[in-house]
């Protein structure tokens, strides 16, 4: 007998009662969704930034490399999606498009399509995250629906900068992911 | 040593019990007002304690149609009848991939099956990268608290030992400093591992997929980078839907650390091309627990530690005075089921206060359970000279006469006998504090005289 | 209370306060008797059991327990002043067999003091002067058991039954405290099994009551006055300590 059926037999023969489940209602969260989500970056050590500032940004130098997704910031991005990964170590800006965000508590949310490869929004120093602001949705019920039940190998929210209070709950930002959140609502 | 023993032991650096203690509550306090900014709390726990109802009364279903579509999805699915299981399949995938060095980030089951050393002794190196984490495997103890590691470590003892391991600065505690020096000594460790191990925090069932939920990013940095994830879940770890997430991880992170939500949630459900997913579903006890009644519902944990964070007893006594992988409260109802001799003194690590019980995001009874486990263990123990002392004093209160000659004789004897017989050491309530002061007639005799 | 001839209490006096907090039994049974309720002491009580059953000896408190329901089957009501009595009657107690239905008739009819005052009683509010800052310590059996008052950890609107009876008492200063409910640290046979921790959660709360300038400390069990009073008289604080009975004792004529 394979390990798989001794753990099935073991629960299937205490024949416990079946529960039925829930209905979830429909809780209706924030009315100012652009405010609320802008209050939980905010609070989540993220920032809001507006097209112009981001590009302000750009021009000025301060990331010397930089990788795009998004059409509108094409033309700052001077790398290459690489074969591996690996080579974006040293990479000092990712620009990204989320697909819609939440706004109880920030979260973005990105799948395979919009990240090209996993590990970019973690082995980025700086994140940027370009997402519409007729996206949002107010709580994560909501952000559920919305996903259905589409297929993606690997889906992410995102809803702040890489963080940690491991030394004596002092906040510290950017353990080993991105070390800032920067999104811009177009 | 027992609890009792270890808590006084804990509570003897006065300084430092205080301030673990202060650190605990104001994580606590985090959790309150961030509830209270959502009025459907209660519901949300009411809801989330249901489905989890459901989960156990149809585990079975629910675990054959994950393995059937994670399957579908590509991901490989192991099952683990107990902790030794478990740890040969990591090493089994280990050496087929011919793997010598992994990065791990935090997963309670993995400290359950005492995995590190396994690997360790059969020649892997193993990195746990989630800073609390790693801080302890440098110091070679356990982590805790099950979601803040360190949570006993103030940052002098830290940058003393990244001094040590890391060459920082001696004496620099800048807790920005010496975490930019770990992102950087881990960083080294996640570009070089070809394998990474992560938990999972939940299993659906219904789309085959697991999420991995993370405010470092360390679980993600791991295994995307990595050409081999092995995820290492509880059997109980399951929920039936997709849309159940969102009562979960709403839940999640408030109850943890007051957070609205943590960082990272990813949701894995195919592995990037030419790369490879394996999930160990493990049982290690969980079915043995399931089969029991009273105690069935502490499977319903979605080990978030506010359970600890609320416990006046685990602030001032600390994670390692219980001796078990999970302290705290919900250790103390599970811990107890994997070995009742050991973890016999832990539900009396309680004063049954409720607390738990009301932050526990699931609604699992954790105080209801501490009870009754004490009903079992004396039971398993037999006669004690405990069970002789509440037998005797069953004696004495089932027969009116015997108990007032005694309350009498006990009255009697606190006015009468001189202190040092009273506070001698061998009676413990007088150690730190006052007996009652003595009144002249008990209640009973004042009513025989006001109200005959 | 509407009932065709007036209601019989009896009043359920835990073991210790009997014996060393005999004023706490007397205000209870004057004050109900002030507010007009017919009180009886049945003499032949002895205790619920709770001590045994939470040493983990519930299944050899049967004779207790069944003792316990007969000397009080033949009352319309069964007050106590205090919580984790009441609790453990209603929630810990074995069955008691052939008593079945007196067991559960006495679980619908035992309230502790301030909840039969507000729930069966009516009362709404009582006036006096009391002019002292005071600080309520409810047992955690009391309240988070019996639901005496709302607890800190759940998203629910605030109520407290011991408030409702204290806070229009002209003069009254009821002091918010750092941690609102946190538990004293007595838990039973915790006191002598756990010292250390049951101390220093006592010295703790104390500090908190202590800090903010409480005068009074008011507690609806006696258990835990018992176990913060050894403490406060040992370190040689001059808090007082009062059941909430003695001072509605003390308001009402």
């Amino acid at each position: 007998m394979s390990s798989k059926d001794i753990i099935i037999e073991k629960i299937r023969i205490l024949k416990l009662d079946q529960k039925p489940l829930p209905e979830i209602p429909d809780f209706e969260g924030a009315t100012d969704l652009i405010q609320e989500f802008c209050i939980s970056i905010v609070s989540n050590k993220g920032e809001i930034l507006s097209a112009e500032e981001l590009i302000k940004k750009l021009e000025s130098g301060i990331y010397p490399s930089i990788f795009s997704t998004d059409l509108t910031f094409e033309h700052f991005s001077n790398q290459a999606l690489p074969v591996d990964v690996h080579s974006f170590s040293k990479l000092d800006l990712a620009i990204l498009n989320g697909q819609f965000a939440v706004a109880e508590n920030g979260a973005i949310w990105l799948e395979d399509s919009d990240l090209r490869l996993r590990a970019i929004p973690f082995i980025t120093e700086h994140l940027v995250i370009v997402v519409s602001r007729d996206s949002l949705v107010a709580t994560m019920h909501q952000a559920y629906d919305r996903i259905g039940d589409k297929h993606s190998g690997f889906g992410l929210f995102i809803a702040g900068p890489s963080k940690t209070a491991d030394i004596e709950q002092s906040l510290v930002i950017g353990a080993h992911g991105a070390k800032s959140l920067m999104v811009v609502l177009i | 040593m027992s609890h009792p023993q270890e808590a006084a032991e804990f509570l003897k650096d006065s300084a430092k019990s205080k301030w673990h203690d202060d650190t605990l509550w104001f994580i606590r306090d985090k959790r309150d007002k961030m509830s209270h900014t959502i009025p459907e709390w209660e519901e949300l726990r009411e809801l989330a304690s249901s489905i989890k109802d459901n989960v156990l009364g149809n585990l079975a279903d629910y675990l054959e149609e994950f393995e059937r579509n994670a399957s579908k999805n590509g991901i490989h699915v192991h099952w683990a009848k107990d902790a030794e299981e478990h740890n040969a399949i990591v090493l089994s995938i280990l050496k087929k991939k011919d793997c010598t060095a992994i990065v791990k980030s935090k997963s309670i089951l993995t400290e359950e099956c005492h995995l590190n050393p396994f690997l360790e002794k059969n020649g892997v190196e193993v990195v746990d990268t989630d800073l609390g984490e790693r801080i302890v495997q440098f110091l070679g103890q356990p982590p805790s608290h099950i979601v803040l590691p360190a949570i006993h470590l103030k940052k002098g003892e830290i940058s003393e030992l990244f001094h040590e391991r890391l060459g920082t600065e001696k004496g620099n505690e800048d807790p920005y400093y010496l975490t930019q020096a770990a992102r950087h000594h881990l960083r080294e460790k996640f570009l070089a591992a070809k394998v990474a191990i992560t938990g999972v925090n939940f299993g659906v069932a219904e789309t085959g997929e697991f999420v991995v939920c993370t405010n470092e990013g360390n679980a993600d940095m791991g295994v995307h980078l990595a050409d081999t994830h092995i995820a290492s879940m509880g059997i109980e770890k399951i929920i039936p839907k997709r849309t159940h997430l969102g009562v979960f991880l709403r839940l999640l992170a408030r109850s943890a650390t007051g957070q609205n939500i943590t960082n990272y949630n990813s949701h894995f459900r195919s592995p990037e091309s030419g790369k490879e997913i394996h999930i160990i579903l493990v049982d290690n006890g969980r079915t043995a627990q399931l089969g029991r009644e009273n105690f069935r519902d502490s499977l319903k944990c979605i080990r978030c530690g506010a359970c600890m964070n609320t416990c006046p007893i685990y602030r001032r006594s600390g994670g390692f005075s219980y001796k078990s992988t999970v302290p705290g409260p919900i250790g103390s109802i599970l811990s107890p089921g994997l070995d009742l001799q050991k973890h016999s003194s832990l539900p009396f690590a309680s004063t049954l206060c409720g607390s738990c019980t009301d932050v526990c995001p699931v609604k699992i009874n954790i105080h209801e359970q501490l009870y009754l486990w004490r009903q079992e263990i004396t039971k398993a123990q037999g006669t004690s000279i405990k069970g002789l002392s509440m037998k005797f004093g069953n004696g004495i209160f089932k027969s009116p006469l015997s108990y007032n000659y005694s309350g009498k004789i006990m009255r009697m004897a606190l006015k009468n006998l001189p202190k040092s017989l009273i506070y001698n050491p061998l009676n413990v309530w007088g150690k730190q504090r006052d007996l009652p002061p003595v009144p002249n007639e008990s209640f009973k005799e004042w009513v025989k005289k006001n109200r005959p | 209370m509407s009932h065709k001839s007036k209601p019989h209490i009896a009043l359920f006096i835990p073991c210790y306060v009997d014996q060393f907090y005999p004023n706490a039994a007397i205000a209870t049974l004057e004050v109900l008797e002030k507010l007009g309720c017919q009180v009886t002491y049945p003499m032949d009580q002895t205790c619920c059991g709770q001590p045994m059953a939470n040493a983990g000896f519930e299944r050899d408190t049967v004779g207790t327990t069944k003792h316990f329901i007969e000397t009080f089957a033949a009352y319309d009501y069964v007050v106590c002043p205090s919580g984790s009595c009441v609790l453990h009657v209603k929630e810990h107690s074995p069955t008691a067999p052939g008593l079945e239905k007196e067991q559960k008739a006495l679980h619908d009819k035992i309230f502790e003091f301030t909840e039969f005052m507000t729930d069966i009683l009516g009362i709404e509010k009582i006036e006096g002067s009391f002019p002292y800052r005071i600080g309520y310590h409810a047992s955690c059996h009391g309240q988070r058991g019996l639901r005496l008052s709302s607890s800190s950890e759940l998203n629910e609107k605030p109520f407290s039954k011991a408030k409702k009876l204290l806070e229009n008492l002209e003069g009254l200063e009821w002091v918010e405290l750092a941690r609102t409910d946190e538990c004293c640290g007595f838990g039973g046979t915790f006191a002598v099994s756990e010292e250390a921790l049951s101390v220093q959660m006592g010295k703790d709360r104390l500090e908190d009551h202590i800090s903010h300038q409480v005068e009074i400390l008011i507690g609806g069990d006696m258990s835990c006055i018992m176990h913060l009073q050894g403490i406060a008289l040992r370190q040689k604080q001059s808090i007082k300590f009062k059941h909430i009975a003695e001072i509605l004792n003390e308001i009402l004529k």
